[in-house]
């Protein structure tokens, strides 16, 4: 394994020498997701690919942590944890068969749970990498509680490949719930909004929440007892395709994500009343994500900057996550000072800019 | 430059923006500065400052930043590595009078308070709506939020609850150029770099933070708690493990061991069984029901697990006060020794017995008697050596069988530090948990937000040539030798 390393590094050397840009590439299940990708001047950089360097480190059920190899296939992690009764409880969405851990990591999107359990950077506890200059690096560990260092292995979570390459990933897991249901109730957004922020202010076992079309749909996940009581408090009625609903809101397969011709994911403040924008809208994590769906009439430019505002003023940030033509900002631009900051750390990191050059800002 | 002459021209310039009691320069004033919870460590600050704003606080460190001096930020002072240590050519700039809390969001379940706040507080003023602020460390009713964000604290609750990281949304910070950074956000992510993780544990070196927004957390219907006692210390250990095998993430989960709940128990008669070579308790929070099923579960885990008794919480009063002596822990050593001194390594569970089986040989190697109190859960040991300053000698002696526990903790695969931080204590043993480009990095991180490194310097990160200087950098991880230093 050793020497898949070393070649690795040995390709991050060469192109920092020849100041070559290089994509990071799992084998792209997430290529939809971030700026094109254009390298610095126009043309693509090469792939650098470490999904060889896969297969789980170290796994104890009992101190409630994993570390694997980051070209270690997601659904290869998530069966082995399953199968000991564990899970990533962050819930990620892989977005195909091949996903990794280091591309699940690196893009840093978290599933339906993360309302009620955490994002992906929660559950990072260390990280080995090769920076810039192909050093090898670890920060953190493999202990749930660490401040030695600056945390590091966190700044990686969503960093989108563009401080360095994971090697490895050390991650807290959870127990798999007891029990599961999923309930469904009829109403209009606003009520949606408040019903989903006062069971989030209540001590009940709500482990996701979605609206759309008129209906919120509610998962209780936890204790049995814990369970069957927090079902007869919210009422509604039981669906029997608790799983697979789930897996289609996390895989954006439902309908609903494919319906327009841009999908924005604004994420802001819970309590947001109904956001009035044109097109259709999902909302999820108890309303701390609205999901919005963009019609091909629409011009580009007039939806990014009402959206854009929207979210502002709702105390957040919208990034366009799925887009049929290029668009031309996918996050949400940072202010002056944030920028300045973001730019040093590129720079500190990958001194040469080679990793992945634009992907998350053209600045970067 | 002579210290007198440099200490009258800053408080001249600082007292164009602020009245003269906010700034302090006579010996008696700042020597009550001039320590944090380490004790052992002192030094007085040149100045000290006291500002009530947010405005005024920009003010203070365009003066320093324009001067080139040196912030060292304090919230309330009780931090246990010497990170609100004092630097001699100093300001110490104390958050003490931001102390308002700005907003109770109770539909949206979070608080925005400013940085001097106490940790307490906060769940104090969301108790009217069943929230509260998860994070509790044993010091809570005196620790500000800056601080614990400065530090990432936890608290005995964190297995299940989260650390300071996962509990808070959103940061106002001010940089050295005293410029402001909103970090985080009102919705559950933000764009761009994760900041927020970057900015909680970074002990006051990369900003000084003016506001921070908490998430609140609804209180549980129902806690009680299981009080368990092992006549060998490996039986406790297999119990924790046995618990979260079985799928149960426990509100709380500690450990002490016999010499602890002697001292405690003499103190606070919390009703703990003194001959036990360790006790355990385990709390479940929740739902009525779940509570009362998760117990049950529990109760047969730790008589499974070869406990010799097995109590359970009968009502509120009991629970309170099993509880209390664990939380006396650290006054009670104060009580049976007349100095302490408090580790804070973080191991693998799974190698406690060894670990323990340590700390007991360099108890008898330096004749120096150590309790053992222990966050089961999460790894996190807080072994407290006691001995007696006013021994010649005998703090040295401590301070290298504290060193000596740091090196074993790093050898069992943990690390030095799961809450305190390094500060200005553990700064020799960061050069044993990391490689030379680990520690170039953190250095490199440090100056991307503090390029002239102003803010709180000499701590957290050892300098290479220190490290080269102790020659401590030998073993990392169990194989690496320390490679070639490139610099000297
Ligand atoms: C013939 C063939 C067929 C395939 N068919 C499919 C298919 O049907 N469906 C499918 O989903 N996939 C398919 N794949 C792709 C591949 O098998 C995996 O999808 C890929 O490993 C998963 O990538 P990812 O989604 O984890 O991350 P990616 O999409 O590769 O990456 C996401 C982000 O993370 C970054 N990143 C990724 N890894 C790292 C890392 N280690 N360190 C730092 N940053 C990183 C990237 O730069 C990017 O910014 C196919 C591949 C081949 C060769
Ligand atoms: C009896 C006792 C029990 C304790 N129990 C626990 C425990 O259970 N868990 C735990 O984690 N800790 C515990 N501690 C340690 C300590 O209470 C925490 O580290 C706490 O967070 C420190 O807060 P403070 O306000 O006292 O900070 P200080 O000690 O004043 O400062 C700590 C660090 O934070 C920096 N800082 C402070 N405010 C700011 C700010 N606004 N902006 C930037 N930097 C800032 C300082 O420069 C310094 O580096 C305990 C301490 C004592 C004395």
């Amino acid at each position: 394994m050793q020497e898949i390393v070393d070649q690795l590094a040995a390709t991050i050397r060469a192109a920092a020498a020849s100041n070559a840009p290089l994509c990071i590439r799992s084998g792209g299940t997430k290529d939809f997701y971030g700026q094109q990708d254009k390298g610095r001047d126009g043309g693509s950089g090469s792939i650098l690919d470490p999904t060889a360097y896969a297969g789980i480190v170290d796994y104890e059920p009992t101190e409630l942590v994993v570390t694997a190899r980051a070209g270690t296939p997601l659904m290869q992690l998530e069966t082995e944890l399953n199968s000991r009764g564990q899970m990533l409880a962050f819930e990620p969405p892989h977005f195909g068969t091949g996903a990794t851990l280091g591309g699940c990591i690196a893009a840093g999107l978290s599933g339906p749970r993360r309302a009620s359990a955490g994002a992906v950077r929660d559950f990072v506890l260390g990280v080995r990498m090769l920076d810039g200059r192909g050093d090898d690096l670890s920060f953190g560990g493999q202990v749930m509680k660490n401040v030695a260092g600056y945390d590091i292995p966190r700044l990686m979570a969503g960093s989108l490949g563009t401080l360095g390459l994971l090697l490895e990933v050390s991650l807290k897991v959870l127990p798999l719930p007891a029990e599961e249901r999923t309930l469904r109730l009829s109403m209009n957004e606003a009520e949606a909004i408040e019903t989903m922020n006062r069971w989030a202010g209540k001590p009940l076992p709500v482990s996701a929440t979605c609206f759309c079309d008129g209906e919120l749909t509610v998962r209780l996940s936890g204790a049995t007892s814990a369970v069957r009581a927090a079902r007869a408090v919210l009422g509604g009625e039981e669906i029997a395709e608790n799983s697979s609903f789930w897996k289609s809101i996390r895989e954006q397969a439902n309908p609903f994500f494919q319906s327009g011709k841009q999908l924005w994911r604004l994420s802001i403040k819970s309590t947001t009343v109904p956001l009035s924008l044109p097109g259709k809208q999902l909302i999820e994590w108890s309303g701390a994500v609205r999901w919005l769906s963009v019609d091909a009439e629409m011009d580009n430019e007039a939806v990014q900057a009402l959206v854009r505002k929207a979210a502002r003023d709702a105390g957040g940030h919208a990034s366009v996550f799925r887009s049929q033509t290029p668009a031309p900002a996918v996050f949400h631009p940072l202010p002056r000072a944030m920028m300045n900051i973001h730019r040093r750390l590129k720079e500190k990191f990958d001194p040469m800019r080679i990793f992945n050059p634009g992907r998350l800002y053209s600045e970067l | 430059m002579n210290r007198m002459n440099d200490a009258l021209e800053l408080v001249k310039k600082l007292r164009t923006f602020l009245p003269a009691e906010s700034v302090l320069h006579e010996t008696e004033d700042v020597r009550p500065y001039e320590c944090d919870g380490l004790s052992a460590y002192r030094q007085t600050p040149m100045i000290v400052v006291l500002p009530r704003t947010e405005d005024e606080v920009a003010g203070i460190l365009k003066v320093c930043h324009a001067l080139k001096i040196p912030v060292v930020a304090r919230g309330a002072g009780t931090g246990l590595s010497g990170g609100a240590l004092p630097h001699p050519q100093g300001v110490l700039l104390s958050l003490a009078k931001l102390k308002n809390i700005l907003g109770i969001d109770p539909a949206g379940r979070t608080a925005r308070v400013q940085p001097g706040v106490r940790n307490l507080a906060i769940s104090e003023a969301a108790a009217p709506y069943g929230l509260y602020y998860a994070p509790d460390p044993s010091s809570q009713i005196a620790c500000s939020i800056g601080g614990n964000v400065a530090e990432n604290s936890g608290g005995v609750h964190c297995l299940k609850y989260g650390l300071t990281v996962h509990n808070i949304l959103k940061l106002r910070v001010l940089t050295i150029e005293g410029e402001i950074l909103e970090i985080g956000g009102n919705g559950l992510d933000a764009p761009g770099y994760d900041l927020l993780a970057l900015m909680t544990g970074s002990e006051g070196m990369l900003g000084i933070v003016t506001e921070v927004t908490v998430k609140l957390t609804p209180r549980p219907e129902k806690a009680q708690v299981v009080l368990a006692a092992f006549d060998d210390i490996r039986d406790a250990g297999n119990a924790v493990a046995n618990v979260i095998g079985a799928g149960i993430i426990p509100a709380g989960m500690e450990m002490m061991d016999k010499i602890t709940t002697g001292a405690v128990e003499e103190y606070v008669h919390a009703g703990y069984n003194i001959e036990a070579a360790a006790i355990l308790l385990c709390e479940s929070d929740g739902a009525e029901e779940e509570v009362a099923e998760e117990i049950e579960r529990i109760n047969e885990i730790m008589r499974q697990s070869g406990a010799t008794e097995v109590r359970t919480s009968r009502d509120e009063a009991e629970r309170v006060r099993f509880w209390a002596g664990r939380k006396a822990a650290f006054p009670a050593a104060g009580r049976v020794s007349p100095d302490y001194y408090c580790m804070d390594g973080t191991i693998p569970r799974k190698n406690l017995a060894s670990v323990l089986a340590g700390i007991e040989a360099l108890s008898a190697e330096y004749g120096l008697r150590c309790m053992n109190v222990f966050h089961a859960g999460d790894g996190n040991l807080h072994p407290l050596i006691l001995y007696d300053a006013n021994h010649p000698g005998e703090l040295e002696l401590t301070e290298e069988f504290g060193a000596k526990i740091l090196g074993m903790c790093i050898e069992a695969g943990g690390t030095i530090t799961g809450e305190h931080g390094v500060g200005i204590e553990k700064i020799n043993q960061m050069c044993s948990q990391f490689k030379t480009g680990e520690l170039e990095m953190f250095h490199a991180v440090k100056a991307a937000f503090d390029p002239e490194s102003l803010l709180n310097p000499g701590k957290a990160i050892p300098t290479l040539r220190r490290c080269a200087e102790q020659g401590a950098m030998h073993v990392h991880r169990g194989k690496e030798k320390f490679p070639e230093l490139p610099r000297f």
